[in-house]
């Protein structure tokens, strides 16, 4: 058993969880990942350690409700606990001095790459920050990047908030503005690491991804996390999850996330369906409570 | 000896059969096919045995099991005396009488096959450690006052659980590692329910927790801790490490990505551990219902994947082989019920490439006929494609069990820790010292993918060579 010891919304249906796992925070670099298993009939889900502290001995986990176990987790609060979290899993960000590294954040994606953009400011890199969210409350973590990063650029699809537009076309500015990038990181939806891809590639610029393919066991042994990396098939949970953007096979990766898909959406239905039941309940309980005559 | 027959009519015995569930009803379950004999049967089947001086069923056993001797008590009716016997070599007797290729082993060796079948030795086992586990109980052996001294074991497969058990009873502090929520290796979450129930193996786990073994799961060695943190900070004195083959294989053709194309070691997980066929458990797999299913392959792990994917309601389930089934390395048995269960044996047959629907999912596999021809390294003939013989086997899902390679997660972050070419672990045959001083290997991390029985002979070997070490301090 694992303790939440505290829980926190950061936008709607993404919860910040931090648990008690003092063997994986002492070993724990940016860029690893955990899996874990919320009870005893749950599946087995990766998600990134968005961070982790030695001293306390817990890591953070940062969820965003999309499937029933995420939905799930975001249920879930401080003193709850979760059956299984096994980890840190994969290799670690490759964090050096490159010159100047531009971390670039979608959505949930903005939270898995904090931890590496950090380091990669304690490297001694100029960090450049772009955020980029659907709107204004999936832009995360603003003002946390702020805080260290030597610039920070918020992007939003409807325009809702800062820039209107996509991540790609502030680092389209930047790369055409005739700065010099040597790094980019990008973290993300699938399409939106694809087209950083697209962009840096004619450039030749050094960019990463973090790859987020289906997982079983995290340890090489199933091999259901395969992606292609330049032609070759490779192990996201042992050889990534963070791999060359250039060589990465994302139509490929977008095809096989959907091999579950079917299943995903009528476990989600059934789960916000019982939900509704739930919430119908105490609504209803709450109401009988009401109308019953105070007692004198 | 306490047989009273003579030898003559002992011969006129015929083989007891093992009864099972009907081919037809247990496709479509996950109940264990075979449903053990009855104590008449056992007798019937014990009295068969000539007791014969040579004892070539105690040879052919990897880990030595007095076969004559337990039959023996079975025939006097001390089953639970026969049970005690054969755990003096074999700590999972009701695994083994289940999984082991007997017909390479000890009945493999048994003289009476000179002259018609073997005594079926893998039956009588089952049923004493059955009747062991379900009448008294499992009498806990003694433990050895504490010796102060901490071993620490890497992985919960046969070999590790029979190490752990055998150092526990030395006095040793003894701490299984395993990276899956579950203990058991491949006991759990490969080998299925229908051949093998997980009951069984928690039984036996149980056993060795009373018994002072203290297993923690969710550690991954290389990841959570690191080899050389257990012998310096964690103050382990000796480290065992069974890590197993759990490295799968893929055949490194066109359309292997496809969805739909599994790996046997993830499509049995999701079945066996996560339980995804069930509407109760959450991790999903391929919903193969009333869709054609190829498993390429001819071992256990094959056989396994073609029977679960009936059980999970394909329509039509597929072996493709490329030798002929004389060189299939399965259980004589599991190639037998596989038959009866209905699976087609596409023999002699080899798959090229994985065929794409069109919108990235498996549509069917491209496959070319193969003929046999000289023998190769392995002693077994070479299979050569027959020119023109190009096809297509229909499927919506396949799922590859060629074979496994050693996971590396603990070999490389252990750098003094010598690899084979292959990537296993080397070890000294006899004492199962590695490279690396206080650090023991065996089981399939040693020996690439074998059998269960091998596993545990490691870990016994493992257990005592460990012990020495503890005791002396030399290496
Ligand atoms: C589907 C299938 C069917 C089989 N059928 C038969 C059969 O009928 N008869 C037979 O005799 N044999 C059979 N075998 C082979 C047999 O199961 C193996 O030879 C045997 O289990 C090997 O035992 P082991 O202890 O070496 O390793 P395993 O059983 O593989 O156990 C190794 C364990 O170590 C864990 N581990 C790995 N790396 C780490 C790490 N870094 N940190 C912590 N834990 C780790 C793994 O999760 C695993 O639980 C079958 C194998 C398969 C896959
Ligand atoms: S998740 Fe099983 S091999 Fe990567």
């Amino acid at each position: 058993m694992y303790k939440i010891l505290e829980a926190k919304f950061l936008a709607p249906q993404v919860k910040l969880l931090r648990l008690e796992a003092p063997a994986i925070a002492r070993r724990r670099k940016a860029g690893q990942f955990v899996i874990l298993r919320v009870h005893e009939t749950g599946e087995r889900i990766p998600l990134t350690i968005a961070d982790s502290d030695k001293e306390s001995g817990s890591i953070t986990i940062i969820v965003q409700g999309v499937g029933k176990t995420t939905r799930l987790l975001n249920e879930k609060e401080a003193g709850d606990s979760i059956l299984d979290v096994v980890g840190p899993l994969g290799m670690a960000s490759e964090v050096e001095h490159f010159g100047t590294a531009v971390v670039i954040g979608g959505g949930l994606g903005t939270a898995i790459a904090y931890p590496t953009a950090k380091a990669l400011k304690e490297a001694g890199n100029h960090v450049i920050v772009i955020i980029g969210g659907r709107s204004k409350e999936f832009v995360l973590l603003e003002n946390e990047m702020k805080e260290f990063a030597d610039e920070v650029y918020v992007t939003t699809d409807d325009g809702s908030y800062a820039e209107k537009g996509f991540v790609t076309d502030r680092l389209k500015g930047l790369i055409e503005g005739g700065r010099d990038i040597n790094y980019v990181l990008a973290i993300g939806p699938i399409p939106m690491m694809n087209a950083v891809a697209g962009v840096t590639k004619p450039y030749g610029i050094k960019t990463v991804v973090s790859l987020n393919p289906v997982m079983v066991d995290g340890t090489g042994m199933c091999g259901g996390c395969r992606v292609l990396v330049n032609g070759e098939s490779k192990f996201a949970c042992v050889d990534g999850p963070e791999f060359d953007a250039h060589q990465v096979d994302f139509r490929l990766l977008s095809t096989r996330n959907t091999m579950y898909r079917a299943a995903e959406q009528s476990a989600l239905a059934e789960f916000e369906q019982d939900h509704d039941d739930h919430e119908c309940r105490l609504m209803k309980q709450a109401d009988a409570q009401q109308s019953q005559p105070a007692q004198a | 000896m306490s047989n009273p027959l003579p030898a003559k009519e002992r011969m006129k015995i015929p083989r007891q059969h093992m009864p099972e569930q009907e081919p037809e009803f247990r496709r479509a379950n996950f109940e264990e096919v075979n449903l053990g004999l009855d104590a008449t049967l056992a007798k019937q089947e014990a009295l068969r045995c000539l007791q014969c001086t040579s004892q070539h069923c105690f040879i052919g056993c990897p880990v030595g099991v007095k076969v004559r001797e337990f039959i023996d008590l079975i025939v006097e009716g001390d089953y639970l005396g026969a049970a005690a016997k054969i755990r003096e070599d074999n700590v999972l007797p009701a695994v083994t009488g289940r999984v082991c290729p007997q017909e390479e082993q000890c009945e493999g060796r048994c003289v009476l096959t000179k002259k018609g079948e073997a005594v079926a030795v893998g039956y009588l086992e089952r049923f004493v450690a059955d009747y062991e586990r379900t009448h008294g109980k499992v009498g806990l052996p003694p433990r050895a006052p504490a010796t102060g001294r901490k071993v620490a074991i890497i992985g919960s497969g046969p070999a590790g659980l029979s190490a752990a058990g055998d150092l526990v009873q030395k006095g040793h502090e003894v701490v299984v590692m395993e990276a899956l929520h579950e203990i058991g290796g491949v006991l759990i979450y490969g080998i299925p329910e229908f051949r093998l129930p997980k009951d069984i193996v928690r039984q036996e786990v149980d056993t060795m927790r009373q018994m002072g073994v203290e297993f923690r799961t969710n550690v991954v060695v290389g990841k959570t801790v690191t080899v050389d943190e257990l012998l310096s900070e964690e103050g382990y004195d000796a480290v065992f490490v069974a890590t197993g083959a759990g490295l799968p294989i893929f055949l490194n053709i066109p359309g292997e990505n496809l969805c739909g194309v599994y790996s046997a070691n993830e499509f049995l997980t999701r079945v066996n551990l996560m339980k995804a066929n069930r509407d109760d458990h959450d991790q999903p797999v391929f919903d193969c219902r009333g869709k054609d299913v190829v498993v390429i392959g001819g071992g256990n792990t094959a056989m396994d994947a073609v029977r679960t994917s009936l059980r999970v309601g394909a329509r039509n389930a597929a072996i493709v082989y490329r030798r002929s089934e004389q060189e299939m390395p399965a259980r004589v048995e599991e190639v037998k019920h596989a038959r009866e269960e209905g699976v087609d044996f596409k023999m002699l047959t080899a798959p090229l490439e994985f065929l794409d629907d069109g919108k990235g999912w498996l549509q069917g596999v491209r496959c070319q006929t193969m003929e046999l021809g000289e023998p190769d390294a392995s002693g077994r003939r070479r299979p050569v494609p027959i020119a023109g013989s190009e096809h297509v086997v229909p499927a919506s899902m396949a799922i590859i069990a060629v074979g496994n390679g050693g996971n590396p997660l603990v070999q490389a972050t252990t750098p003094d820790l010598k690899t084979t070419r292959k990537g296993y672990i080397e070890a000294d045959p006899n004492s199962l010292r590695t490279s690396k001083k206080g650090v023991f290997a065996g089981g399939d991390i040693v020996t690439g993918g074998a059998t269960v029985i091998l596993a545990m002979g490691a870990g016994r070997q493992a257990a005592k060579s460990i012990h020495e070490y503890l005791e002396t301090g030399a290496w």
